[in-house]
């Protein structure tokens, strides 16, 4: 019998020939990632281990994001416990602000994380590097702490879901509405410790970006990992960025699946999810005219080159509606600065959009952009659950940039070719 | 290890920011998060929830984030148990490598109604309706984990293969 893609990376990091769902290994990882809201609970953990060292300090990855610039004193609190952890041990891989990102964003961007890598981070939209054909999942901040000292994290070896996408991509359709179809599809635990592998023409078309977009979302439908055979594409955007080797695995003809679902891709229209769950899924058609107070912009899953440039390209000429309040919010500095050269930041505030740095902060309900009771936003993020961004009784409503800046323009929710 | 509370149920995928909304993540005091435990879910349940006390869920339990803080909310609430119709993947890895004790099963969900009293023995995986009389089984942990949870959790795991 054959294996996944998924089997075979995870077969390798554990030393074995193959691996079976269900078989508990420990894997040696690449890399280990935490953030301001999970790596001081790891650090924590860690320091009762009383071991001196990281196992490896080019392999530990920290990244100051959810309420970085520092929404208030905790969390300055939280952030300098990271970066006198990084400094003691000697890790460079620690972004301030200036270098910082968007874990997600940046991870990839900096060429940290590779092709047949073994990536484990204490944040759920880890899963997120699976576009470059890795094996990454988020944990929690134990396995982190237990990771930074061994290199080594355990796992069930998933089963996987495998997911074929046939057709021609229609305008204003990407990734958000692919996976958005999907988890439509399947639920919100569809895909429960599985992993998912996305496959099919439309996936081998796709850019990078819109990939990210895709594995980004695995976790909302319950998915262990998200994850994408590299290709030419992949080659493309790794080659520029790598300092190590990586290694490009395929899965086997006859690899096993717990289920195959296929997609005819070329009768999509864009998706929204309604509040309060990914899974409640409609064509952006039958969306239209709900109200909204607040549009966002950015985040791990859209905050890209390419997210902007559609966003940008909606927008250019046009005005926010005057009862709307638009933010958007860059990836990484390297993204805001590209966006910068190419006009799109001038186009979003010339359209009475705000600008903001590259931080979580919205998409959380962190800060820069919380929702009052009985409010309504619209996001290109990947999470619309109660409270997500801000009060309980306010609402979240989940789409792609195209739709949020159609939407930004006339207030309710609106198909992108109707503006 | 048995323990005997009273239960307090959930919906169906009850999610982290239910559980321990991301306004509150700034720190991770068990206690401060204790103080908004299932906030968002029910705003009662910090003012009501006892030492001892259980939570029972429909499927999906604990889905969306990473954060350690939803299973450390939980454990500082004092609740000793939680038992779903299913767990999201990392809120259950997470609950046994900081000992946050939990059980699946399918079946003695429909039988149980808030107020409930419960005895849950996590080592058979047996859980009984005290009301009704009537036991579930559930799937016992695999090995692995239940020596990771035999130490007290990973860190202690991890401490002794050092
Ligand atoms: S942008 Fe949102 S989903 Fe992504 S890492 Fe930050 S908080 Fe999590």
């Amino acid at each position: 019998m054959g294996m996944t893609i998924t089997q075979k990376i995870l077969a390798d990091h554990a030393g074995k020939k193959s691996v079976e769902p269900g078989e508990l290994i420990n894997c040696k990882v690449d890399i280990v990632l935490g953030n301001d809201v999970t790596a001081p609970v790891a650090i924590s953990e860690f320091e009762k281990l009383g071991q001196e060292e990281v196992y490896d300090r080019d392999k530990v990855v920290l990244v100051p994001d959810h309420f970085a610039p520092n929404k208030d004193i905790k969390s300055a609190e939280q952030c300098r416990l990271m970066r006198e952890f990084a400094r003691s041990k000697g890790i460079k891989n620690y972004f301030e602000i200036g270098q910082m990102g968007i874990e997600h964003c940046l991870l990839p961007e900096q060429g940290l994380v590779l092709p047949g890598d073994v990536i484990i981070g204490a944040d759920s939209h880890t899963c997120t590097y699976g576009a470059l054909g890795a094996f990454a999942t988020g944990v929690g901040s134990t396995d982190m702490a237990a990771a930074m000292a061994t290199g080594e994290a355990w796992f069930k070896v998933p089963e996987t879901i495998k997911m074929v996408y046939y057709g021609k991509l229609p305008a204003w359709v990407g990734g958000k509405d692919l996976i958005l179809h999907t988890i439509g599809d399947i639920g919100v635990d569809g895909a429960r410790y599985m992993a998912m592998e996305f496959t099919g023409e439309a996936i081998t078309a796709l850019s990078m970006d819109n990939r990210f977009t895709m594995a980004n979302m695995a976790i909302e439908a319950g998915g262990k990992n998200g994850i994408i055979a590299p290709d030419d594409i992949t080659e493309a955007y790794v080659k520029k960025r790598a300092r190590r080797p990586y290694r490009f695995y395929q899965s086997d003809p006859d690899a096993a699946y717990h289920e195959v679902r296929e997609y005819d891709v070329s009768t999509l229209e864009p998706v929204v999810a309604f509040p309060h769950l990914p899974e409640n899924t409609r064509r952006v058609s039958e969306a239209q005219g709900v109200k909204l107070d607040q549009v966002v912009i950015g985040s791990c899953t859209n905050g890209r080159l390419e997210d902007l440039q559609i966003a940008a390209s909606v927008l250019k000429g046009k005005k926010v509606h005057p009862e709307m309040r638009v933010i958007v919010f860059p990836g990484t500095q390297q993204i805001l600065l590209e966006a910068m050269r190419r006009g799109y930041i001038e186009t979003f505030i010339e359209a009475g959009a705000i600008v903001s740095t590259p931080t979580c902060g919205p998409c959380l309900g962190g800060h820069m952009g919380i929702l009052a009771k009985g409010e309504r936003a619209l996001a290109t993020t990947n999470r619309n659950f109660v409270g997500r961004m801000g009060h309980p009784q306010s609402e979240v409503y989940l789409a792609s940039p195209a739709v949020a800046a159609a939407s930004a323009i006339t207030g309710e929710i609106t198909p992108p070719w109707q503006v | 290890m048995k323990y005997t509370g009273k239960i307090y149920k959930f919906g169906a995928d009850v999610d982290t920011d239910a559980i321990i909304p991301a306004r509150y993540l700034n720190t991770f005091d068990p206690e401060e998060l204790a103080k908004h435990c299932m906030e968002d879910a029910d705003p009662t349940f910090p003012s009501r929830v006892k030492p001892g006390d259980i939570i029972v869920a429909d499927k999906n339990f604990g889905c969306g984030s990473s954060r350690e803080h939803a299973p450390i909310a939980i454990k500082g609430a004092g609740v000793s148990c939680v038992v779903a119709r299913s767990f999201a993947r990392i809120f259950y890895r997470n609950s046994i490598n900081i000992g946050l004790p939990i059980l699946e099963c399918e079946e003695a969900i429909d039988g149980m109604e808030e107020g409930d009293q419960i005895e849950v023995d996590l080592e058979r995986g047996r859980i009984t309706n005290l009301r009704t009389g009537i036991s579930y089984l559930a799937q016992p942990f695999p090995a692995f984990m239940q020596e990771i949870m035999a130490k007290g959790g990973l860190i202690n795991y991890v401490r002794d293969k050092c």
